[in-house]
């Protein structure tokens, strides 16, 4: 939902910044004084920037040395290698079956494809912990088809392609519909196959689109929490990722490295809205 | 001709399979196991007291968090669109962070600054108030969660309608308050509604951060999520179905707005 925005945040903003400072001779439109920098600065500071120091804070409690046992103890590197593992995993699943949907959505044409495209925000809508139950009830112990996966990686894998299906669909669906259709024309009536003209004409197009979408639905992977926690079993050094591993900690008394991990995970947060925000910038220069 | 017919249905049956199997079918399964027993077993389920009150608990928290969340969220979206400062990119960024982070880890970080031990815990306790563990952290914990939404959705409708009708109607007189309440604000109206409801769909569903903040009392800090996680933990199955469908219902009424709202955003 809010995919394009966050990439159309940093793509266009330089460009119109300089044509509206261009047309800046008359005053008095609305705009930010002091005052309201001000409020939003103290606003972000305190629902955002404190918490978040606290953590960075709490994990450096005892020293950068209990930090670095609490980050490379057993338990911990087995969460966060798994965590990374299944969220690459799910990303390219995602960036496949992300652009199946997508154009699908946008060039084929059937009953019931207005339902479906509405029915595509469904994950960020439904709450994490009821899309666990929902996985639950099809692939637990009590499957109608006999399908049993509960507390295996591979339902791990479910829960998160479940809650990130919607980013890279939503990310190449709007380029899909803006794509110029001549260059494909053009392309098969040179004698290109249908794939030809997707692999050469279309795909390099839609790149950023589904690299923007990855990004954001390997972020929501590695945090992932609600819809994890049921359908996981939580057993260490198999099916615990990350983020049930520092609520365990939490849990368990041992906020220094419930603190440490979390340290870990927004590490990886930051680098992955900082590549989109390169990506993004470098989006823009193309289209120049 | 007939080889990309053959594609087009190919293409088609795979996506709407990867659909179903992933989405449809599990939910539809959910929703059918629900009412199965009968609708007065699930109407009964959700008016017990502890779900009343975690049905009342939720709403409270989301009618708190998302006008915050509103008004400075436009306010942010102004500021970050038009302001020109130094560190405008650095608050930028602050306002995406809640997007990429764990809920876990949001959850968390509010213990350590208002928790008995964090940094304002002797503070809060000789003050007599209680964050951590009581409704005030949930609301912390779902404004957090829930900060991006209107600013992401206003922000680019913001910078496509540019400022011309406002120097319009300034230099008709109009001042700064009255050109955003008659000018701006229609103007972005639907953006504004669109993260509105995104950010009340969020705060309704909100499960991780605020399980770690809430302590789960029965009766007292228990949300709707919460109630579902807890009636499942105490093999409740038919109890946290029921709940569970309530907030399915709630998410599709979530995307009956998000499809009314959307080509109104869009045609602005």
């Amino acid at each position: 939902m809010s995919t394009p925005a966050v990439i159309e945040a940093g793509s266009t903003g330089g460009r119109r910044s300089r044509a509206r400072r261009a047309s800046e001779g008359t005053p008095a439109v609305v705009r930010p004084g002091r005052l309201s920098i001000g409020i939003v600065t103290l606003w972000l500071s305190l629902i955002v920037l404190l918490p978040l120091a606290a953590v960075v804070a709490k994990s450096l409690d005892d020293g950068v040395g209990a930090f670095w046992t609490a980050v490379s103890g057993r338990q911990a590197v087995a969460a966060l290698r798994f965590t990374l593992i299944v969220s690459l995993i799910v990303t390219a699943i995602n960036a496949l079956a992300g652009t199946l949907i997508a154009w699908v959505l946008v060039r084929d044409e059937f009953r019931g494809k207005r339902a479906i495209n509405a029915l595509i925000d469904l994950p960020f809508a439904l709450p994490t912990i009821v899309a666990g139950i929902t996985l639950l009830a099809l692939y637990g112990n009590s499957s109608p088809l006999g399908i049993d996966v509960a507390y295996t990686q591979v339902a791990v894998a479910f829960a998160l392609l479940f809650v990130t299906l919607p980013f890279v669909v939503r990310s190449v669906q709007p380029v899909l519909l803006e794509l110029d259709r001549e260059m494909e024309e053009a392309a098969t009536s040179l004698g290109a196959s249908g794939w030809t003209t997707f692999r050469r004409i279309v795909l390099p197009n839609l790149v950023p689109a589904i690299l923007g979408g990855c990004a954001l639905a390997f972020a929501r992977a590695v945090g992932e929490f609600g819809s994890v926690v049921l359908i996981s079993g939580n057993i260490p050094f198999q099916t615990q990722v990350a983020s049930v591993f520092v609520y365990k900690q939490l849990e368990g008394d041992a906020p220094v490295s419930a603190a440490a991990v979390s340290v870990v995970l927004l590490l990886l947060s930051l680098a992955v809205l900082l590549g989109i925000r390169g990506l993004a910038r470098l989006g823009a220069r193309h289209e120049r | 001709m007939s080889a990309e017919r053959t594609t087009r249905y190919g293409l088609r049956t795979l996506a709407l399979a990867y659909l179903g199997a992933l989405l449809f079918v599990p939910v539809g399964l959910v929703l059918y196991r629900t009412f199965q027993p009968g609708i007065v077993e699930v109407w009964a389920s959700i008016t017990t007291p502890a779900a009343v009150h975690a049905f009342q608990l939720t709403m409270m928290v989301t009618l708190i968090a998302v006008p915050l969340n509103t008004v400075l969220g436009i306010l942010a979206a102004l500021v970050i669109v038009r302001g020109r400062f130094r560190g405008k990119a650095f608050l930028d960024m602050l306002i995406d962070l809640p997007f990429a982070i764990s809920p876990i880890v949001v959850g968390l970080s509010l213990i350590f600054v208002y928790g008995r031990t964090g940094w304002f815990g002797s503070a809060l306790a000789n003050a007599g108030i209680q964050i951590i563990f009581s409704w005030p952290g949930i609301v912390l914990a779902t404004i957090f969660v829930t900060l991006p939404f209107v600013v992401r959705e206003v922000a680019p409708v913001l910078r496509e309608v540019g400022t011309e009708q406002e120097q319009a109607a300034a230099t008709l007189g109009a001042s700064s308050w009255q050109t955003f309440r008659r000018v701006t604000l229609p103007a972005i109206r639907w953006g504004v509604a669109y993260g509105v409801v995104l950010s009340t769909a969020r705060a309704i569903g909100e499960f991780g951060a605020v399980s770690v903040v809430s302590g789960h009392i029965a009766g007292q800090t228990e949300t709707l999520t919460l109630l579902v996680e807890q009636r499942f933990q105490n093999f409740n199955i038919a109890g946290a179905y029921a709940a569970s469908a309530l907030l399915a219902v709630i998410a599709l009424g979530t995307l009956l707005a998000m499809t009314l709202i959307k080509p109104r955003k869009e045609h602005a």
